[in-house]
């Protein structure tokens, strides 16, 4: 009997213990809820940039896209995209590796869908998330058009516009540092 | 020892005016004006100072309530965010510390550093949500309620702005001006992983894209590796919650990462396979190389220091001992070691570490100096528990040239003027 009930004593035990490690440190703890598809719709504006994923339906001409803009845009990034207030979008193919670079759209983004992207969450900044999913496919067309990467007369949608490969797509590198090395002297330096 | 180059005895004559006439409130109006005409009477240089007895040991101070909210002396007015005048805009805008004004390594939550994108958004906590969602085995959404019934931690961490500061002249005058994109504090939250296991993560989770609920809506993506280790859903900052300027009521901490993944006002985490590449991953936050080529997802601050004093702007009063001190700090853990070099970079000594030194944290240093009253160049350089060295900006130059725009973390010179005026050399 004695044996026995050692055994048990030192199972409920073992098992007390149990529980209050799991107490202490556990995967789930059973807060939050589940969210509904609903939810995720209208919070996941994210977009694959790399195919294009998560764009959505609609479709715009660059010549809407010039009405949006001088509308919505001008003001800050200029008539034609030479910016101002706001970032300049136009123009610096061909710079990036002189010493006066100049870092726009055209020249220095590496994926066509992030402009979409960008200008639906953040632009314009006044009122972001204020134009419609045609109006932001328009708007980019333009801007695309001003780099000289679409034709005057396209349309721009989902398949369209991830299928545009930019000029510098090809030339962003990962980090490589520690890249720059101190020798570290401490007496007679110089 | 050293003393602002602003006239400090103007602040101090408009300062007290204002409090012999009333405009500091006194409280306890039955009193106040008996006291103005005492005050008025005492309005003489020198009748604060021995032998006479100062003024405000004779009369009652502020009563109780006076601050709710406590805010510093009116004597320290001048010492608040650095924000430039003349900036295109200021919805997308930066504010440095002062960090020549401060002492230790903990920066007051008024005068932490801000960078945002779309403005500071007004947010009700009771009206946000946290969604979890992507690779997960059970998309979630929390309240704030929620995020706070996590196990929670406390850790003191920096977080800088990765264009902090530029690689071309014009350099900054001040220590604000030249790394003001640098604070650290005491952040409480919850891990990031305790989170992201309460969802569950599905194989194929490579990345974790971050939004913020502000009009920028700005989107970095983070490395799973990272959210698994010491990030952290930060909801407390030195004690009280979040300022609405560092992401209240919830931001990530990404320790030792740029600032600019520290996303605030964190309402979305999209677990994914890819990073978004998103316009700030991209077009910002990029590093153009001399051979164009651009390089991406540097997210680590790499060890840097600087000597706050003396610094530009400040101007030694005399001869004779000084302390110099500084911070230093790295993303890749503990700073071991800060060599001070008072002769321009010939011979470096070893400066005193203040405890605690702390991994991804700022640590203080100090070196008892004696100036001599002859023109001199001061400096200090970091080397982190990894063995790495703070560069000069030459070294790094050479390797970067000066269109890389983040990541910056070169030795910033001073120059110490025979009338003790301190300038940047590195602008000389």
């Amino acid at each position: 009997m004695l044996p026995m009930r050692r055994v048990r004593f030192t199972s409920l035990l073992t098992l007390m213990l149990a529980c209050a490690a799991r107490a202490e440190a556990q995967d789930h703890y059973g807060i939050g809820r589940t969210a509904t598809p609903a939810e995720i719709a209208g919070w996941n504006i994210d977009i694959g940039a790399h195919d294009g994923s998560g764009l959505p339906p609609g479709r715009g001409s660059v010549s809407h896209g010039r009405e949006v803009f001088e509308q919505q845009c001008a003001a800050c990034h200029g008539d034609k995209g030479q910016g101002g207030v706001g970032d300049r979008l136009v123009g610096g193919q061909g710079t990036l590796g002189t010493p006066n670079p100049v870092r726009t759209v055209g020249s220095y983004w590496p994926y066509a869908p992030t402009l979409f992207d960008y200008i639906r969450r953040a632009m314009p900044q006044n009122a972001p998330q204020s134009l419609s999913n045609d109006d932001v496919y328009a708007v980019s067309a333009y801007i695309l058009n001003l780099n000289g990467l679409l034709p005057a007369d396209a349309t721009l949608d989902a398949k369209t516009l991830a299928a545009i490969k930019m000029p510098n797509h090809d030339h962003f590198v990962g980090d490589p540092r520690p890249d720059v090395k101190n020798p570290d002297c401490t007496s007679n330096c110089k | 020892m050293t003393e602002p180059t602003d006239a400090d005895n103007d602040l101090a004559q408009t300062s007290r005016r204002r409090f012999l006439h009333g405009g500091v409130a006194i409280g306890g109006t039955a009193l106040a004006g008996g006291l103005v005409g005492r005050g008025d009477a005492l309005a003489a240089e020198g009748d604060n100072l021995p032998p006479n007895v100062p003024e405000w040991m004779r009369v009652p101070g502020d009563p109780m309530g006076s601050q709710p909210y406590g805010t510093p002396s009116p004597f320290e007015k001048n010492v608040v965010k650095n924000i430039s005048k003349n900036l295109p805009q200021y919805l997308s805008a930066s504010g440095r510390t002062p960090l020549q004004d401060l002492d230790g390594i903990i920066t007051p939550n008024g005068l932490f550093y801000e960078r945002h994108h779309g403005g500071v958004p007004t947010i009700d906590p009771a009206q946000h949500r946290l969604m979890l969602h992507g690779l997960v085995d059970r998309p979630m959404v929390f309240t704030m309620d929620d995020i706070r019934r996590f196990p929670s931690q406390s850790r003191i961490h920096f977080l800088e702005c990765s264009g902090n500061p530029v690689y071309k002249k014009p350099y900054g005058k001040t220590a604000s001006d030249l790394v003001g994109l640098l604070s650290c504090a005491e952040w409480t939250g919850v891990s990031l992983k305790l989170v992201l296991q309460e969802a569950g993560l599905q194989p194929g989770a490579k990345w974790v894209v971050a939004e913020g609920a502000d009009a920028a809506a700005l989107t970095r993506s983070i490395p799973i590796e990272k959210c698994l280790d010491d990030a952290m859903l930060v909801y407390s900052q030195n004690g009280e919650r979040l300022r609405p300027q560092q992401g209240y009521p919830l931001r990530l901490l990404l320790p030792g990462f740029e600032g600019n993944m520290n996303v605030k006002w964190l309402r979305r985490l999209h677990v994914t396979a890819e990073p978004a590449y998103s316009r700030e991953e991209t077009s910002k936050y990029t590093d153009l190389m001399p051979d164009g080529s651009a390089r991406e997802f540097t997210f680590y601050m790499e060890a840097k220091s600087i000597i706050t004093r003396p610094s530009g702007g400040q101007r030694l009063a005399a001869k004779g001992f000084h302390e110099i001190t500084g911070i230093a700090w790295s993303g890749h853990g503990k700073i071991r070691q800060v060599d001070v070099s008072v002769d321009g970079g010939e011979n470096w000594q070893q400066a005193q570490l203040q405890e605690p030194i702390l991994t991804r944290a700022l640590t203080r240093f100090r070196l008892p100096w004696h100036w001599d009253g002859s023109p001199a160049v001061i400096q200090s350089r970091a080397i982190d528990e990894t063995g790495y060295v703070q560069p000069t900006l030459a070294e790094l130059l050479a390797v970067r040239g000066d269109n890389s725009f983040y990541h910056n973390n070169a030795i910033w010179p001073w120059h110490v003027a025979a009338d003790g005026e301190v300038t940047n050399a590195a602008n000389a």
